[in-house]
């Protein structure tokens, strides 16, 4: 879809900055603005309204749950935001994450090192195999990653007896205790979050890798020609992605001490909303990690909310999150297009 | 004379090759029925080959809308929660008479398909993402409608749902029927046609003055109803209502179904024999492994096989 798009896009643009390019660059810059900073504005309209109208939206205890459990969606968005800036997509991260959570509570038995190396190493491969085949292969991303959900799926149920077995991480366990600390008040899940979100902003802004994950989701076949290594960059980030579904599962076994069967259904949807809602484009070549943040932390934000309200149960919190997303990129699609063509 | 011999032989094995992959999926269920009636105790047994009949109905449905979408360059995400929509509406109009509920639950799902139709259409959101939006949406509202599992005792819905005529049931005569209006709607209609060119090339579509909104609304509420229909169908077999269950990756499986059955992810090309033996080939693979005693989570790990393997074929396909 990307390639067909992309000498449109680029025609159209070149046309724009030719006949109108003051006005344009106004209407431009301020689209740009509302498509990097709408979902800030949204966050930050919620969270006011919440704490004026909840009391209790604003206690320690609530802010300190809602941060912990922001945490393990947002180190899957973070890979998540890898892939879609290259313009692919990855349905396979909901079952990573269960298939990492299981893997670690199993393996940590065996000690800290494993709980941590074993989903990262059996969900990177998951992901390696996904970017080969992508990238190697030139198979849909989408048909990919929808085979590989269904493998990790299959994987995690063979491993627990079909479902049947849960396996416990030793509550005295430093894997444990990797879950549940807290560091100044503040999760350790939560801080490794942090650290992660820094260290993925960094690569993707500054790097040279980054540069290529920009230019690979721009436009891929300009990409090959200025000599970018395409196929390496796509490898990447799927293994990346992987990686990051699975850390993400070990992380939440370790903060529930257990590994969880039937967590991370839907887990790629919640994923892919939080990096649209946070101003990344799904045609790829544009977007950026801290708007996945706020995308997420929006998110969980709106759940908290509909939990408060008690009376509405889950199904509205689904209503709600299906009919923001709708509106979050029909607002996205119509400032794209402004951007493009007056 | 030799020398002709010798130029032809390599170009007829390309030809038996090409045949191969065109008609993988038919050679697919032949193998796995030979594999069945030799080593399945039963297999070859009316009783069963009409529980898989009866099994395979509503995914064969939801895969014509899915083929269609498909065709048409799109995806159709949200038909698992329609279906489950579908559900909840039933129970919640029974008390009016089957008729009206089953009217009601398909225009639900016509509902559901206009909204993804449109969002794609005039807002010119991509199909993944505008049938995700409603996917989470629909299962939602579905479960909004109707909290938790409900007993559908009417004898109409039962009848429906076991019943049978001239010894084949009614699931499967509509099955049939439905997929021979889709396969003639492709083929032999002008929406047809106009849906196969603008899956092949939309600004092509647009430029050859193709009413190319009109036709993706329509593809997408036609999805929704062949959706709401195979809910309606599943409720009525089950004789219950189950919002939080019913349809739950079945947008998976009508994917897998329509790409085993050789039509392209790339659009422009709509093959509804396949998507039928795709959507046998996955009832069959199913049945065989829980057959033979293996578990279900092989079941998962061998259609994510065969989905990459009928992926990869489909790419030699088109490089020739």
């Amino acid at each position: 879809m990307t390639d067909t798009d992309s000498p449109v896009r680029a025609t159209d643009t070149a046309r724009t900055a030719e006949e109108e390019p003051l006005g344009a660059s106004r209407a431009e810059r301020l689209s740009a603005l509302g498509q990097q900073h709408g979902a800030l504005v949204a966050l930050i309209v919620m969270v006011l309204v919440a704490s004026l109208t909840f009391d209790s939206f604003l206690t320690g205890d609530n802010l300190e749950n809602m941060a912990v459990s922001s945490a393990f969606l947002a180190v899957v968005a973070l890979g998540m935001t890898f892939v879609i800036v290259t313009g692919g997509i990855d349905l396979s991260v909901g079952s990573l994450f269960a298939l990492g959570g299981v893997l670690a509570a199993w393996g940590s038995r065996y000690g800290t090192l494993v709980a941590l190396l074993l989903p990262l190493a059996v969900c990177g491969l998951i992901g390696l195999v996904n970017g080969l085949l992508i990238a190697r292969a030139r198979l849909a991303p989408f048909i990919v990653t929808l085979a590989a959900m269904l493998l990790a799926r299959g994987i995690l149920l063979s491993v627990t007896d079909e479902g049947s077995t849960t396996y416990l991480v030793d509550e005295k366990s430093f894997f444990a205790h990797l879950g549940q600390d807290k560091l100044l008040g503040i999760g350790v899940p939560v801080w490794i979050t942090a650290a992660l979100f820094v260290l993925g902003a960094v690569v993707l802004r500054r790097s040279r890798f980054g540069q290529y994950v920009y230019a690979v989701g721009g436009n891929e076949d300009a990409a090959a020609l200025m000599g970018a290594p395409v196929a390496r960059t796509k490898i990447t980030v799927y293994t990346v992605s992987g990686l990051c579904a699975g850390l993400a599962g070990a992380l939440n076994a370790a903060w529930l001490v257990s590994g969880v069967t039937i967590l991370g259904n839907g887990m790629e949807l919640e994923a892919i909303s939080a990096v649209v809602i946070g101003g990344t484009l799904l045609t790829g070549g544009f977007g950026f990690i801290s708007g996945s943040l706020v995308g997420v932390l929006l998110l969980k934000v709106i759940q908290n909310v509909i939990n408060q309200i008690g009376s509405l149960d889950s199904a509205y919190q689904q209503v709600v999150s299906g009919a923001f997303l709708a509106v979050v990129v029909v607002a996205q699609t119509w400032l794209g297009r402004r951007r493009r063509a007056p | 004379m030799t020398e002709l011999a010798l130029r032809r032989t390599p170009v007829d094995r390309e030809r038996l090759l090409r045949l191969v992959q065109e008609y993988g999926v038919y050679l697919g269920v032949a193998v796995l029925v030979l594999v069945n009636t030799v080593f399945t105790p039963h297999f070859v047994s009316g009783e069963n080959f009409r529980t898989q009949a009866v099994q395979v109905a509503p995914v064969l449905i939801v895969a014509l809308g899915m083929a269609l979408a498909i065709g048409s360059e799109g995806v159709d995400l949200s038909v698992g929660s329609v279906m489950a929509l579908s559900t909840s509406l039933i129970s919640l109009y029974l008390g009016y008479g089957p008729w009206l509920a089953i009217i009601v639950a398909v225009l639900g799902g016509m509902a559901v398909g206009l909204a993804n139709g449109s969002l794609i259409a005039f807002i010119g959101v991509q199909p993944i993402v505008a049938t995700l939006a409603l996917m989470v949406a629909g299962r939602g509202l579905a479960l909004v409608l109707l909290p938790q599992l409900k007993d559908v005792r009417d004898p109409g819905m039962a009848t429906l749902g076991s019943g049978d005529l001239l010894g084949i049931p009614h699931l499967v005569l509509i099955a049939a029927a439905l997929a021979l209006a889709v396969a003639f709607t492709v083929r032999r209609t002008t929406f047809g046609r106009q849906l196969l060119a603008i899956g092949d090339s939309r600004p092509a579509a647009q430029l050859a003055g193709l009413p190319v909104r009109r036709v993706l609304i329509l593809v997408y509420v036609v999805s929704g109803a062949l959706a709401a229909i195979a809910g309606v169908l599943a409720t009525a077999r089950l004789s219950a209502s189950d919002p939080t269950s019913l349809g739950t990756l079945m947008e998976l499986s009508a994917i897998t179904a329509v790409v085993v059955g050789g039509t392209p992810l790339s659009g422009g090309r709509v093959r509804i024999g396949g998507t039928v033996a795709g959507a046998v080939l996955i009832q069959l693979l199913t049945a065989t492994l829980i057959k033979h005693d293996l578990p279900p989570s092989w079941t998962q790990i061998a259609q994510a096989v065969v989905i990459v393997a009928a992926v990869c074929a489909a790419r030699e396909r088109g490089k020739r």
